[in-house]
């Protein structure tokens, strides 16, 4: 172990000494349980409410094969209709498969929540907890079926790549990207009467500059010309992430208190 | 007066800008020639469209921190009226568009970063709709309001600064500042982003009082 890491102890003891100069003098226990004991209770709500979702779908199923062959049937389309495209197309394809993938799978994550359980859920946990929850939930979704969307256009519309690792990871931030904005705008139209074409009308306009920065980014994976301005359009994309769950975590409080 | 002035101020504003704009002598540049005084009318539009814009969601943030629904009948107003604002200046781009680039609709970023904005207000309007309780409908509308402009707004502002654009000013097409040595075109442009913004506010108003009126039972008798 080298002494950079900076471990629990170390941190509760600079804490300590913190208190000390604000002429407040704690128990290092006491200090633990003030500040330790509320980050570890929410952090167990949030993974509760991870765990129910993924418990959920693991025992009802319906979702995961449904929107499994919703794309293998979309791509099979792709390919009946212009057999292996070509490399700018492809890439067209498959951004928009992703974002018709993510609409239908994230909806799903609010609209399956009746009002009775949103009720329940509202007198037990924090809002930004269940917030959280979803987030992470779509999250780890969305990167499965990113994943899943990309060996099927493999299988059927060829592989016209020329730098695999770098377009695997665009796709995962792709999918990190389309989960966050549709989780906020999934529980906005659950909200509205659970209004699924809403979730359109309100997502698209939002999420075309998304689609646009990663279909511009992702074209380095089929040239070998580097393409200018690279690094700004991943600070865009990595930005508009950390808003998007910046204004989740505030706003979503507004949308629950019903 | 007090309470006026500057409606009288917004009038004599667009009274000269229409005026002038139409009289005034300008530079001709490049392909441009007459079609420049597009300027003085398409420009501004986009100023009232954000302003209206940017009330909008200050309204919104204010409903969400007291849950008053004048606030929110106000946020209403100001993305209707803005909303008419971009689909005016959206007519008068194209038009120009059409006689100065030879097509009226070209992928250019400026024209669809504002056709985005334009969606989102488009959406919030039909998300209004779509919610029958008035409480409800106040309350959810804002949270997307606040959303999509802190998301959308200010990129669509910035991003199009960063590429090419066919816009005269952006990447290697001639701005127009420079040609204006006498600066007549800036002596109506700058007055007229503040006429057309005034009159954007003046309309934003009426509505809003009309609007008042309309749920006078709601709010209650006092004054609007």
């Amino acid at each position: 172990m080298t002494r950079s890491a900076i471990s629990p102890r170390f941190a509760t003891k600079i804490f300590c000494i913190a208190l000390k100069i604000g002429k407040t003098s704690f128990h290092n226990g006491c200090v633990k349980s003030i500040i330790f004991a509320p980050v570890k209770h929410s952090l167990h709500q949030i993974w509760t409410l991870v765990k129910k979702d993924i418990l959920l779908e693991w025992r009802q199923q319906y979702a995961f094969f449904g929107i499994l062959l919703y794309v293998v049937s979309t791509v099979f389309v792709i390919n009946l209709m212009m057999g292996k495209p070509e490399e700018k197309t492809w890439n067209a394809l498959f951004w928009v498969v992703q974002l018709f993938v993510s609409v239908n799978a994230i909806a799903k994550s609010f609209f399956q929540e009746n009002r009775g359980r949103m009720l329940y859920f509202y007198s037990l946990v924090h809002p930004r907890h269940f917030i959280i929850a979803k987030l992470i939930y779509n999250l780890l979704l969305m990167s499965l079926m990113s994943l899943i969307v990309l060996l099927c256009c493999f299988i059927f519309l060829g592989n016209p790549l020329i730098n695999f690792s770098y377009f695997f990871g665009v796709v995962i931030l792709g999918g990190v990207s389309l989960s966050l904005v549709f989780t906020m705008l999934a529980a906005i139209a659950a909200q509205a009467n659970q209004n699924a074409a809403l979730m359109a009308i309100m997502g698209f306009p939002v999420i075309m500059p998304v689609l646009m920065l990663l279909g511009n980014v992702s074209r380095s994976a089929f040239t070998a010309v580097v393409q200018p301005g690279l690094p700004q359009m991943f600070v865009w994309l990595v930005g508009m992430d950390v808003l998007t769950i910046a204004l989740a975590l505030v706003l979503f409080p507004f949308l629950w208190s019903d | 007066m007090t309470r006026y002035w500057w409606k009288v101020l917004a009038v004599l504003i667009l009274l000269y800008t229409i005026i002038a704009g139409l009289t005034i002598q300008i530079p001709m540049i490049g392909t441009n020639a007459e079609s420049s005084r597009g300027l003085f009318f398409h420009v501004p539009m986009w100023i009232a469209m954000y302003t209206l814009f940017t009330i909008s969601v200050v309204n919104s943030l204010l409903y969400l921190v007291k849950y008053d629904l004048k606030r929110d009948v106000a946020a209403s107003s100001a993305a209707n009226v803005g909303t008419f604002f971009g689909v005016l200046g959206f007519a008068t781009g194209t038009l120009w568009a059409t006689y100065t680039w030879g097509s009226t609709l070209p992928t250019d970023p400026k024209q669809m970063s504002t056709a985005l904005a334009l969606f989102i207000y488009m959406a919030y309007l039909v998300l209004r709709m779509s919610i029958q309780d008035i409480d409800k409908r106040a309350r959810i509308s804002a949270v997307f309001n606040v959303f999509a402009f802190a998301l959308l707004i200010p990129l669509t502002y910035i991003i199009p600064r960063m590429v090419d654009s066919l816009h005269p000013g952006a990447g290697n097409t001639p701005g127009f500042s420079k040609d204006d040595t006498d600066h007549h075109m800036m002596m109506v442009f700058y007055p007229a982003m503040v006429g057309w913004a005034l009159l954007g506010v003046w309309l934003y108003s009426l509505q809003m009082r009309y609007r008042k009126l309309e749920l006078k039972n709601i709010f209650g008798n006092d004054r609007p």
